[in-house]
């Protein structure tokens, strides 16, 4: 009972959100709609300094924001903390000391009382930007999976003693996806005597994936999965496991590929080399582009029912946009699975061992 | 590609890199070992049981094997004691039917060669007491019909009369 009201509450949630924020635009014209979205849009497939469920504007123009404001953490000679609501979108500048900082294109810059911001030749900020450390929005959603997962996956765990080998609980749902893992991923790409050491990185890598697509798409707002950082540094593990343990073999198939005469050989390293940091490349762009255009297929389509502003375009809008996020479910799934699988694949490749 | 760089939020990249570091050995040790080990002990346990079921289905069948071969054995001989008391008593019944007519076999001789003495006595007894009454009635005949003459030519006559020379 009490679930279902929370669920039903976080629907509510979201549909208020996307009606807020667009509902206060309906009166203006086209053109600055259009931009409007458009930076909106933007603006939500970026990371945010604040936790904000919707906005609206009053009467009297001022924008409203609901939500959690979180922690700033710079490093700027020592370390900088303050509550991101004191950056109040841009608008104020954040007085530390001597310093002063201000949000800038979600940016935050170092700057004077005033909050000059200077430009160099090609358009871009000079102002210096400290190192930042924020927990954003991202930080906390990638901390509430992780929670999430702990704590799901240590109930199936102990719930396997407390059940005699048996699972027991909403792990049950879950074991038959390990299993799924561990015989159609692990075992055929890396091979029965090695897979183990890398179950735990398959595992981990594949729900978190997959569990931060799924909140992807819940009316949050929250888009981890399609921030190129987290996917550099999910495809920068892979590279660093796979080169880690990449064996003779491994590294005699990269540079001096036996069985080819010599200038093949000279023609082949190189390109060999070149794969090695392609295959991660392409695990962190896959990733990130498959989300990041879902999503921004999702909100266009949803801002075009308030384009349209008609019956028939809107409805159409609407129908597109309920089957693109019934198609966003499935990728969600389909992309955990890619990266697991083709991570466990160059893991084979840096663990095989070839009889000549 | 210089938008993907602008993007690139490294205070994100180094908290993704800690918390999902970390993540992957907290669950290692709290989660996915316990896990896989449950899973590895139950499914050798299941095939330990499922080898020893079929196991035991063997032993049934060469039980079961034995058993059927130990009452066929038992019905043959079952059969040929049966085969056996039948013919014994059959042989028992012949011979006692044997015995029997040979026995009846001689009283009947017996009996018979009794009466066909008896009955040759009688003959011969008889015989002689008809011999004996014919000669006493033939002399009676002959003395009374032997008085006259004309008595004694056609008794001739018929005699010659009867016998054909």
């Amino acid at each position: 009972m009490v679930k279902s009201i929370t669920i039903k509450l976080i629907i509510l949630v979201g549909l208020i959100n996307s009606y807020n924020a667009f509902s206060n635009v309906l009166e203006k014209d086209k053109d600055e709609l259009e931009k409007e979205i458009k930076e909106y849009i933007n603006h939500h497939v970026l990371d945010s300094y604040d936790f904000n469920l919707l906005s609206y504007t009053k009467d009297d123009g001022a924008k409203v924001y609901v939500g959690v404001p979180l922690p700033v953490l710079l490093w700027d000679k020592g370390l900088v903390v303050f509550s991101s609501s004191k950056l109040n979108h841009g608008k104020s500048i954040v007085q530390v000391g001597e310093n002063y900082y201000k949000l800038y294109h979600n940016k935050i810059y170092k700057t004077d009382s005033s909050g000059t911001i200077f430009y160099d030749k090609n358009n871009h900020v000079a102002n210096k930007s400290p190192v930042d450390f924020s927990m954003t929005k991202g930080v906390v959603s990638i901390l509430l999976v992780s929670i999430l997962m702990f704590v799901l996956f240590r109930n199936l765990a102990v719930s396997y003693k407390k059940n005699k080998m048996m699972a027991s609980g909403i792990g049950r749902f879950f074991e038959p996806i390990v299993l799924y893992i561990r015989d159609e991923i692990a075992i055929p790409n890396i091979g029965q005597k090695k897979y183990k050491k890398y179950m735990s990185f398959l595992l981990t890598v594949f729900f978190f994936i997959w569990f931060c697509n799924i909140i992807g798409l819940t009316p949050l707002g929250i888009n981890v999965t399609g921030n190129i950082a987290v996917t550099f540094c999910l495809a920068l593990l892979t590279f660093i496991i796979t080169t880690v343990s990449g064996t003779k073999d491994y590294w005699k198939h990269i540079f001096w590929m036996p069985g080819m005469p010599l200038p093949m050989k000279i023609i082949m390293a190189p390109i060999e080399l070149l794969g090695v940091f392609i295959k991660p490349f392409t695990l962190m762009i896959r990733l990130y582009a498959n989300i990041s255009a879902g999503h921004i297929v999702m909100m266009t389509l949803i801002s075009m029912i308030f384009i349209f502003r008609n019956l028939i375009g809107s409805s159409l809008s609407f129908m597109l946009a309920f089957f693109i996020s019934i198609i966003e479910i499935l990728v969600a799934l389909l992309q955990a699975y890619i990266f697991t699988i083709l991570s466990a694949l160059y893991f084979g490749f840096a663990v095989e061992e070839h009889d000549h | 590609m210089e938008k993907l760089i602008n993007e690139f939020s490294f205070g994100l990249f180094f908290w993704q890199l800690l918390i999902f570091v970390g993540l992957i050995f907290l669950l290692k040790k709290f989660a996915w070992k316990p896990i896989l080990d449950a899973v590895n002990e139950r499914e050798t346990y299941i095939k330990e049981a499922l080898s020893s079921a079929e196991k035991a289905r063997k032993e049934m069948e060469t039980l079961n094997k034995e058993n059927q071969g130990i009452i066929k054995k038992a019905r043959a001989e079952k059969e040929a004691l049966l085969k056996e008391a039948q013919q014994t008593s059959s042989r028992i019944v012949d011979d006692a039917k044997r015995q029997a007519k040979e026995a009846a076999d001689k009283i009947i001789r017996q009996a018979h060669e009794t009466i066909e003495g008896e009955k040759r006595s009688a003959i011969i007894e008889l015989k002689g007491k008809v011999a004996d009454i014919s000669v006493e009635m033939a002399e009676k005949i002959l003395k009374s019909e032997l008085d006259n003459k004309e008595k004694q030519s056609k008794f001739v006559q018929t005699l010659l009369k009867e016998t054909n020379i």
